[in-house]
């Protein structure tokens, strides 16, 4: 009989974790869809030499986003995919597409500029709008990932069923996407275990976060806990709304925990610091208008809209975001943003009336 | 006076809604109602409507003596390029509710006079019924470089088809804000939402305008256009006056109207919230009712 205290106890070796990095897709957002080519090349330079093997270049709203509804891009992007590729020597380029919004054209045009990873993403009840768009995107020998937004609308089980249409139609990983950053901790392990129960054979599972309510890195340590093999960051946390997990948070939280990412932290914390920032007109941060977001469960991408908005009808932002969440408006529905405000300049008006006696 | 006959290929949902509106028409009698299942509900449905059917298909129809003067198709694009010859041959003029778009696209207020004797004309989508009218009516005013829309419908109310194969949604209306609405360019965007209980379809309107325009005019011309609309959409109504943005250099120079539209169905056999499919059976039954009263002649 060997005595307890004779074995070594050998750290088991952790299953790495891929890091997406989405500074030049979902920073868009932050950036109001300007970014200029230059700074792409810069980014995705910095992002290559630090390790990351993953890096999003589209519009926001993805490919076909440039609109009055979402913001005209600077630069158009496919033009953006082809800088992308051409600077980066390790690092792949992915493209996000909305079915509704983009479509296989489009994708057909950013794969042929390079792109090599195709991400489809519907609202998290409607994943059958997407298989047109994972089958395209598999005949182009695209790598696939399905993008399940505002993913706290649904339960862990109906997300599931929603991850398994998706793979049907040829997702190779699904990410539970907590694009309103209005998940705290269970709520997000519960839906990626739920996932991963259903998929898990099949494909991968992945983990999208915002900072709305500061659980973004938690909630991805917490996925990956639950079995998710991808998450996504972006530099400096540029993003809609409060911003998204920060990479190199995420890249330093996963060191300390054991786990490989592939990304240098020291790398990852200079492309933050001395690439992004200078370009960064106004670093997303946990304001009363991202964290209303957080709290009422509104699509991240919002808040510069409703912003502008209240600018124009001079009505308050958070007020705007919160009656989107009551009203439960869904990614896209930027439109709805300037109904809103409408309606509650209406509702002032009217008030200011009433306060004067007018019947 | 005499009423055009007409049969409808396709006893589905957009089928069974259609013949309750051409039930109404003082110009059109829906004689037949024809589709390929025995057991269909909407068969079942029509017969109750005392309407004759057959689920032999379009066969049947053509092998009739009597033939209908028009032909209202609400199956698939596919079915319907293969049955578009045919009717054509029978002399009988087709309105196509699929995405077929075999005959020139069609949107009453807009263009229906110089098609009201196509032999096949097509109702674009439920998005283009509920838009390219604004789009028109801006364009009437000043030239539009480009239109955008985006349509947001109940998800109850996205069909299978539609779900299989959205970019024809989004393909076929940017075509359509270009050919009928006359936009330079065309842009079309269509979101499902889940939300319970179900929104009602809402539909946005851009076009860019000159920087120096007269802003009254089209404002007018687009209040005009939603009367003509809701001469056949009772429910088609401005959410707000029409919101004009100043130029701005990320718009080429351009500014801006925003058209805030609701389409609330009549629930003649869908539900109120699916205005978008309203809208398209409402606008198909609007051609068919000017399209007879072009062929009874009652030209006094």
């Amino acid at each position: 009989m060997t005595a307890v205290s004779d074995v070594v106890v050998e750290e088991p070796i952790k299953e790495s974790i891929r890091i997406t990095d989405s500074t030049l897709r979902d920073g868009s957002h932050a950036m109001a869809h300007r970014f200029s080519e230059e700074q792409v090349r810069a980014v995705v330079h910095a992002l290559d030499l630090s390790g990351v093997e993953v890096i999003e270049v589209t519009h926001g709203d993805g490919l076909g986003g440039s609109s009055f509804n979402y913001g005209f891009s600077l630069v158009d992007d496919i033009k953006l995919v082809a800088a992308a590729v051409d600077e980066a020597k390790r690092a792949r380029i992915a493209v996000l597409m909305l079915p509704g919004l983009g479509t296989v054209r489009d994708l057909k045009q950013a794969h042929e500029a390079g792109a090599s990873v195709a991400r489809i993403a519907t609202h998290c009840t409607e994943a059958d709008v997407s298989r047109q768009h994972f089958k395209a995107a598999r005949e182009l020998g695209m790598e696939t990932v399905g993008f399940l937004m505002l993913s706290h609308r649904a339960t862990p089980s109906k997300l599931a069923e929603q991850a398994r249409i998706m793979v049907d139609a040829g997702a190779e990983c699904v990410y539970v996407v907590d694009s309103a950053g209005a998940m705290v901790l269970g709520d997000a392990q519960e839906r990626v275990q739920s996932v991963i129960n259903e998929i898990s054979r099949d494909a991968q599972v992945g983990f999208h976060g915002h900072q709305n309510l500061s659980m973004g890195v938690a909630n991805s340590v917490l996925a990956y806990q639950a079995g998710a093999r991808q998450v996504d960051g972006a530099l400096l946390a540029l993003g809609a709304g409060a911003g998204n997990s920060p990479t190199e948070v995420l890249a330093a939280t996963f060191e300390r925990l054991g786990v490989p990412t592939g990304v240098d932290v020291q790398a990852a914390l200079a492309a933050a610091e001395e690439i992004v920032k200078p370009m960064v007109p106004r670093i997303p941060h946990m304001d009363r208008s991202s964290i209303v977001q957080g709290y009422a469960g509104v699509y991240s991408s919002f808040l510069l809209h409703a912003e502008r908005a209240g600018v124009r009808y001079g009505v308050p932002a958070h007020e705007i975001l919160q009656r989107v969440g009551e009203l439960g408006y869904v990614g896209g529905q930027e439109d709805m943003i300037i109904d809103i405000a409408l309606q509650l300049a209406q509702e002032r008006d009217m008030g200011d009336l009433a306060a004067a006696g007018v019947r | 006076m005499t009423k055009a006959t007409a049969a409808i290929v396709g006893p589905g949902n957009i089928g069974t809604d259609l013949l309750a509106k051409l039930q109404a028409s003082e110009n059109v009698d829906v004689r037949w109602m024809i589709g390929v299942d025995p057991e269909s509900d909407g068969l079942a449905r029509a017969r109750a409507r005392g309407v004759e059917t057959s689920h032999e298909g379009v066969d049947w129809l053509l092998a009739q003596d009597e033939l209908p003067d028009l032909v209202f198709e609400a199956t698939s694009a596919y079915a319907h390029r293969a049955n578009a010859p045919r009717f054509e041959e029978a002399g009988i003029q087709a309105i196509d509710l699929t995405p077929a778009a075999i005959g020139p696209f069609v949107c009453p207020p807009v263009n229906l006079d110089v098609n009201v004797n196509a032999m096949n004309v097509n109702m674009i989508t439920c998005g283009g019924q509920a838009t390219i009218p604004i789009v028109s009516a801006v364009s009437s005013i000043v030239p539009v470089e480009y239109a955008e829309i985006v349509a947001s419908i109940s998800s109850r109310s996205a069909g299978p088809g539609t779900r299989a194969n959205i970019d024809e949604f989004t393909e076929t209306t940017s075509h359509a804000i270009e050919v009928v609405g006359k936009a330079t360019r065309g842009k079309a965007i269509i979101i499902l939402n889940p939300v319970d209980p179900p929104m009602i379809m809402r539909d946005t309107v851009f076009c860019s305008i000159p920087p120096d325009c007269d802003r009254d005019a089209i404002a007018a011309s687009i209040h005009d256009m939603v009367a003509k609309v809701q001469e056949y959409v009772p429910g088609y109504t401005l959410r707000a006056d029409p919101q004009f943005d100043d130029p701005r250099e990320i718009w080429n120079g351009y500014a801006r109207v925003a058209v805030f539209l609701e389409v609330l169905g009549a629930g003649d056999y869908l539900p109120t919230y699916a205005g978008n499919l309203d809208i398209i059976t409402a606008a198909a039954a609007r051609v068919g009712d000017l399209m007879a009263l072009a062929k009874t002649g009652v030209t006094a």
